[in-house]
């Protein structure tokens, strides 16, 4: 994992005095709500309709058992006791104080945490593959570049008044767990020649009008990597579009220019930009590198797993994945229980978790875009116990990546944006699909739940989506078929009218009775939507 | 604090023209650009300028910030105003872009101006200025 240095620790130590500096500003009236928005929500203060929520960042969704540890200490002492992990792989607290806000950035400063440009119109978190280190198929752990993209970000000069937030992802793997490509930049680390490099999709992203990045580069080497960057970015600053904030994300721009001409404005652009010196010398990336180097892995560790317990045998099947070392497994924890807040979790399982990564998987944790918890590198003589641990902390649902390991924003529960609730829809449909063998007989069906168009909950990458909208007053749900965040990306269709909370969980119900009826072989539900098309669909939902 | 400027030269006197004055008439020194306008079509005047004005009607929008890179990637020597809604917690990134002197519409408190440029040491990438990135001192 990356550990700071006087740098790192000197910047984010400044930013907390800032910050603090900002808030006693705002206090004493010397700033305007107007003045202090933009500088609050560049660290991830936001208003909520209850309460102001603060996001933590966890930079491409890594963390350490010191830092988890530190996250339930926050949501004891100054939030409720919990917190929600979100689909960019942070953490936010609901319940917090204005006047706690400065408090709560000196105590994550303590463990090389912060809350830099968690929102705002900003180059935000970087995100990245859950399994980076642990997974067979990368070329290489994504995640050093990625830690060159937060410091190049971080206080980027130029770029802190974009016309909108900026998504970057990374990943190094052809399968893709971070929904790269509906990523304002989306980064595939790919070899050449034996050199790693950087393909550059641009322009992706969820929200009212999705689109799927299309490939502006196909091969960034590294000494070019963030000068590149740079390049895509002051295109986007200086021609996106600002008299709209619906039209304002780079996919616009990207639309309306066509790809073509985008990718001659950043060539034209980074022919410039590349002569400014801004790209570090190789020698950095070796230093980011050499912290994310492999655990000491045991060599020859035991590669059987006693499966006489039928439960653990079930969650060993659903929730354990392999791993590149011999003798190792990478673990999801779920934290969608039936009835439960999707990525909600306690402090005190927090500190579970923690205590889990620190003795179980070289001190590691992940936190996922689908809202659950990894611990990367478990031996597997030991997956045994800490199922045992996972079942006594209510943390050991056997359900990733069925249907009730749902994707859900807070929605009307908490959000000053959102037309409707999508934790109680979310809760709805695990108890009616809460029998564990209904849900494996349907297999991989990824359901997620947006309480408004800017589908922070992404809806349009579901197999299922579920969109709430406000109706004349009452909330309504629309429902979304065919979605797909991972490689073979592609945006849902609405299947017709919307219906109320208990009118979709029917409608969910006739879309898996009939994908049941027509599936072949081993076919997911979003195989056999593919396959036979849409409209077998929309006559079970409507008839 | 209504003016602020980080140079030894003398204040100029001239009033700054629109871009079309300036690339109309060849006698003027000071040029205002607006958010919108390319500071691109600048660069084959920069020998006679003595101040390019960058005009932020609105603080939230940062292309004046760019407008300000590009020209002193392209070498231009002389003052580089902000003018308009620029708020004292913008200063550091406008310093950071090239930008020499202030002409906030509302006042800016001297000692928060003072504080908020002195607070951080470091900087992670290079821009305009001539602060040294990280890497560089990690590095040499």
């Amino acid at each position: 994992m990356y550990k700071y240095d006087q740098y790192d620790q000197a910047i984010v130590d400044a930013r907390v005095d800032e910050f603090r500096d900002q808030v006693r500003r705002r206090m004493a009236g010397e700033i305007t709500e107007d003045q202090f928005k933009p500088l609050r929500l560049m660290n991830g203060l936001y208003l909520q309709l209850h309460a102001y929520m603060l996001r933590v960042a966890i930079p491409y969704g890594t963390l350490d058992s010191r830092q988890m540890h530190m996250l339930a200490h926050i949501a004891r002492k100054y939030d409720r006791d919990y917190g929600h992990f979100t689909t960019r792989q942070n953490i936010q607290y609901n319940w917090i104080k204005l006047e706690d806000a400065g408090d709560i950035l000196a105590d994550l400063a303590t463990v090389e945490m912060h809350a830099i440009q968690t929102s705002g119109n900003c180059i935000r978190n970087i995100s990245s593959d859950q399994y980076a280190g642990a997974a067979a198929d990368e070329v290489a752990d994504p995640r050093p570049w990625a830690e060159l993209l937060r410091q190049w970000s971080t206080f980027h000069p130029e770029f802190s008044y974009l016309p909108r937030k900026f998504k970057i992802a990374v990943i190094a793997s052809d399968e893709d767990r971070a929904a790269m490509r509906l990523h304002d930049i989306g980064i595939q680390l790919v070899e050449r020649d034996g050199k790693l490099g950087a393909a550059f999709y641009v322009g992706g992203g969820m929200g009212r009008t999705p689109m799927v990045a299309p490939l502006i580069k196909d091969f960034v080497p590294i000494e070019d990597f963030l000068s590149y960057a740079e390049a895509c970015l002051r295109v986007y600053n200086r021609y996106g579009r600002r008299d709209n904030i619906y039209k304002a994300r780079i996919k616009i721009l990207i639309h309306e220019l066509g790809a073509d001409e985008y990718r001659r404005q950043v060539e034209q652009e980074f022919a410039h930009v590349k002569s400014l010196g801004i790209d570090p010398p190789a020698a950095e990336l070796e230093r980011i590198t050499a912290f994310f180097a492999p655990p000491a892995f045991e060599a020859g560790a035991a590669d059987t797993v006693d499966r006489s317990d039928p439960d653990f045998a079930v969650w060993l099947d659903q929730n354990v994945k392999a791993h590149k070392q011999p003798g190792y497994a990478i673990v999801n924890i779920s934290l969608k229980p039936v009835g439960g807040i999707p990525g909600d979790a306690s402090s005190a399982q927090i500190d579970v978790m923690a205590d889990l990564a620190e003795q179980y998987s070289f001190d590691e944790l992940r936190v996922t875009h689908a809202q659950n918890i990894v611990l990367p590198h478990v031996a597997k003589r030991d997956l045994y116990a800490v199922w045992q641990k996972l079942v006594e902390a209510d943390l050991a649902s056997p359900n990733l990546d069925l249907i009730s390991d749902i994707i859900a924003c807070p929605g009307l529960d908490y959000c000053s944006l959102a037309n409707a609730r999508s934790i109680p829809v979310a809760q709805k449909i695990a108890q009616r699909f809460s029998d564990l063998d209904r849900q494996r007989t349907l297999g991989e069906l990824k359901l997620k739940i947006s309480g408004c168009i800017n589908a922070c909950g992404h809806h349009h990458a579901g197999h299922i989506g579920i969109l709430g909208v406000d109706r004349k007053g009452t909330e309504n749900y629309q429902l979304l078929l065919g979605g797909s965040g991972a490689e073979d990306t592609s945006l849902g269709k609405i299947t017709g009218p919307g219906f109320d909370e208990d009118g979709v969980v029917d409608a969910i119900e006739r879309v898996t009775d009939k994908y049941l009826e027509l599936r072949e072989g081993g076919e997911r539900f979003l195989d056999t939507y593919r396959r036979v098309g849409f409209d077998p669909f929309k006559e079970a939902i409507y008839g | 604090m209504g003016e602020l400027r980080f140079r030894d030269d003398e204040a100029l006197e001239q009033p700054a023209v629109t871009l079309d004055a300036f690339l109309d008439q060849s006698n003027a020194t000071a040029v205002r650009l607006e958010p919108d306008e390319d500071a691109r079509l600048l660069i084959p005047h920069l020998d006679r300028l003595a101040l390019v004005e960058i005009a932020f009607p609105k603080f939230r929008d940062g292309r004046g910030y760019s407008s300000a890179r590009i020209l002193r990637e392209a070498g231009y020597k002389g003052e580089l105003r902000a003018q308009g809604d620029v708020l004292v917690d913008q200063l550091r990134e406008m310093r950071r872009c090239g930008f020499d002197s202030f002409a906030p519409e509302k006042p800016l408190d001297p000692a928060v101006v003072k504080t908020t440029l002195d607070r951080y040491d470091q900087v992670y990438q290079r821009a305009a200025d001539a602060a040294v990135p990280v890497w560089k001192l990690r590095h040499g």
